[in-house]
């Protein structure tokens, strides 16, 4: 059970790490609560869905036919509606909402609500320290490292990397250093929509795929980028992983811990939460007045 | 006599001078003549929904848009009203007109506790924590199925009256006593404190205000009102589900509070009754009806664009004017202000900053 808890919660935690890195950047540069971020990994599943069984494409080409066609579906999202109301907070946030509906629901009718399961698109099994792990699994792991590590080479050894820390630091600064902040913000959106859109593609075949799969995913995110600090990097890696693993706890460890995963990484959020309010790696902030 | 001719005076001069307060007067008679005119079973129904979902959406604004408390778990009170009452009817079998109030202090307490947790707390963390307490409630609940019903919930409640129009009475009398209630104290010095609260709370607590025990009485209220409508909910449909605690009704909140305008309390109570029934005729035409949420969602996007600042605040804007003098409103046709004579028209503004 031990080597369970081990293996699952490191896969667990390779998702959520590839969401909340996304979320988190976009909280940090551009302040939009993009609650669309997991509808986003949504669609990415039932577009490679689509391309992969009715299409016959094959599995490469339809993961990156996939995760680009998301990324760009998001930059027109952002460029007709979330930019026309940019400066109300308030409208952004349900405009992200109702994005998410929008989606949900296209993808009801389109596909119907029931579950659809994708072939497993590599066999095999690899065992470690005792526990079988099919190598799809081990691919989700892999893929997530790849893109993190990836993620982490743009942000800290590109240009653009450098104007997206600085955007998120001060916006006003670096536009008067000559950067264009929207075009700063359309570049991270694509980079965070891109992270969650690989994450769909990778887990579709291991979970089911279903219109309303963007909630619970949904939730957990929002945790762990609360849990390590809004807008802080470091701290949605670390929170992906405390939630993950917690997770995996619950679920082989708890009875009944199925239902309660959920509540129990929540209310580990919330007693951080109280301990810091500002999150294990968040910056506390000046009062805004 | 005299008081008949000062009502009418009052009417006359306070209410239908100003196309807002005409409107909301209009409304009000509408909801209390709805019975007599149409008594339709199903219009009932919709109604008696449309009535409850109000109450916590204004409830929500109270919180959110004047306290600036962003509440994204506000189906944790409703929920917590709904199972409260549903439990004490269902293990203890009390009757419903007791169930009812003692759930919504159980949703009080709730709003208590969560704005304990909360006070320390601000801005985008605060929303998304809140957002998780009525999920923590919702997985403490799967997990213990034999007492609170699990996925079924518990069935088998009693109304509190038989007849579709008693039970709407009941709703829409709920209903108005608490939208003019929150709306006479979101106008009261509480509210103002509210307010201030919202725009900077450094700036209050310096004025020798406790914040802290302001923000837990907004807390308390917002929440008890929330429980209410949620008692009442589940002793209408006769049956509390897992449904009341999801996040999908607290997105519907947030949704219908943003859609309307917040920190008006009416804003969101008109965005219920624009958008429940709206949603309820979705569904009862087949030809749409699969395609509900979807046309709802982008009824909700498209007013967006269009009024971000939210529904009634825009139309607010078309109807009225305010004086540049003395900051009352005016009705759009009047040329002079009704109170202070000062100028209105565009060309009257215009030679004033001419002459000036």
């Amino acid at each position: 059970m031990f080597a369970d808890i081990l293996v699952t919660g490191l896969i667990n935690s390779g998702v959520y790490a590839l969401l909340a890195v996304g979320f988190s950047l976009v909280f940090g540069v551009a302040r939009i609560v993009n609650i669309a971020h997991t509808a986003f990994y949504m669609l990415a599943a039932y577009c490679f869905y689509s391309l992969l069984v009715k299409a016959g494409l094959g599995v490469v080409w339809s993961g990156l036919i996939a995760v680009a066609a998301v990324t760009m579906l998001s930059l027109a999202c952002y460029k007709l509606i979330i930019e026309p109301v940019r400066d109300h907070p308030s409208a952004v946030l349900i405009a992200t909402i109702a994005l998410a509906l929008i989606f949900q629901e296209l993808m009801q009718v389109a596909f119907g609500g029931s579950y659809l399961g994708i072939p497993s698109t590599i066999d095999g099994v690899m065992s470690v320290a005792g526990v079988n792990v099919p190598y799809q699994r081990l691919l989700i792991l892999v893929v997530a490292a790849v893109m993190l590590a990836f993620t982490w080479w743009v942000l800290y050894r590109t240009r653009l990397g450098l104007a997206i820390r600085s955007t998120a630091n001060d916006v006003e600064v670096a536009e008067l250093m000559g950067m264009n902040a929207h075009r700063v913000a359309m570049a991270t959106l694509a980079l965070s929509v891109g992270l969650s859109a690989v994450a769909g593609v990778v887990v579709a075949p291991v979970f089911v795929v279903d219109p309303r799969m963007w909630l619970a995913p949904l939730v957990t995110m929002l945790a762990i980028v609360v849990l390590g600090g809004l807008g802080s990097l470091r701290g949605s890696l670390i929170g992906a992983f405390i939630l993950g693993y917690v997770e995996a706890i619950t679920v082989f460890a708890v009875p009944s811990g199925a239902y309660l995963k959920g509540a129990v990484a929540l209310v580990i959020m919330v007693v951080v939460l109280l301990a810091r309010p500002e999150g294990l790696f968040g910056v506390a902030f000046e009062e805004e007045r | 006599m005299y008081l008949l001719r000062r009502a009418w005076a009052n009417l006359k001069n306070e209410v239908l001078v100003l196309p807002s307060r005409t409107l909301v007067l209009a409304w009000v008679l509408a909801m209390l003549v709805l019975p007599l005119v149409w008594p339709d079973a199903y219009l009932m129904r919709v109604a008696t929904m449309t009535c409850l979902f109000a109450i916590l959406a204004a409830s929500w604004d109270l919180l959110a848009g004047y306290t600036g408390q962003v509440n994204f778990g506000h189906a944790l009170y409703f929920g917590a009203g709904a199972y409260g009452s549903a439990l004490l009817a269902h293990h203890l079998g009390w009757p419903a007109w007791i169930s009812i109030p003692v759930g919504a202090i159980v949703a009080a307490i709730m709003g208590l506790a969560t704005g304990a947790l909360c006070l320390r707390l601000k801005g985008s963390y605060l929303s998304l924590a809140t957002l998780a307490f009525p999920l923590i409630a919702l997985g403490l609940l799967f997990a213990f199925p034999g007492f609170s019903g699990g996925e079924l919930g518990i069935s088998g409640l009693r109304r509190l009256a038989v007849s579709p129009e008693a039970n709407y009475a009941i709703a829409a009398g709920a209903m108005l006593i608490i939208v003019f209630g929150l709306w006479l104290l979101a106008d009261s010095n509480f509210g103002l404190v509210l307010h201030a609260i919202r725009d900077d709370e450094v700036a209050v607590r310096a004025s020798g205000i406790n914040t802290t025990r302001y923000k837990l009485a907004v807390f308390t209220l917002s929440a008890l009102c929330a429980g209410l409508s949620g008692a009442l909910y589940v002793h209408f449909l006769r049956v509390a589900g897992p449904s009341v605690l999801e996040v999908g009704l607290s997105f519907q909140v947030v949704i219908w509070g943003i859609f309307g305008g917040v920190a008006t309390i009416y804003g969101p109570v008109v965005a219920v009754f624009l958008l429940y029934p709206l949603t309820e005729w979705f569904g009862s035409v087949d030809a749409i009806a699969p395609y509900r949420l979807l046309i709802f969602a982008v009824i909700v996007l498209l007013v967006l664009l269009f009024m971000p600042r939210g529904l009634t605040p825009w139309v607010r804007d078309k109807i009225e004017t305010e004086c540049p003098r003395c900051k009352q409103r005016n009705g759009i046709w009047r040329n002079q202000c009704r109170l202070c004579s000062a100028g209105l028209s565009a060309t009257a503004r215009e030679l004033k900053a001419r002459a000036a």
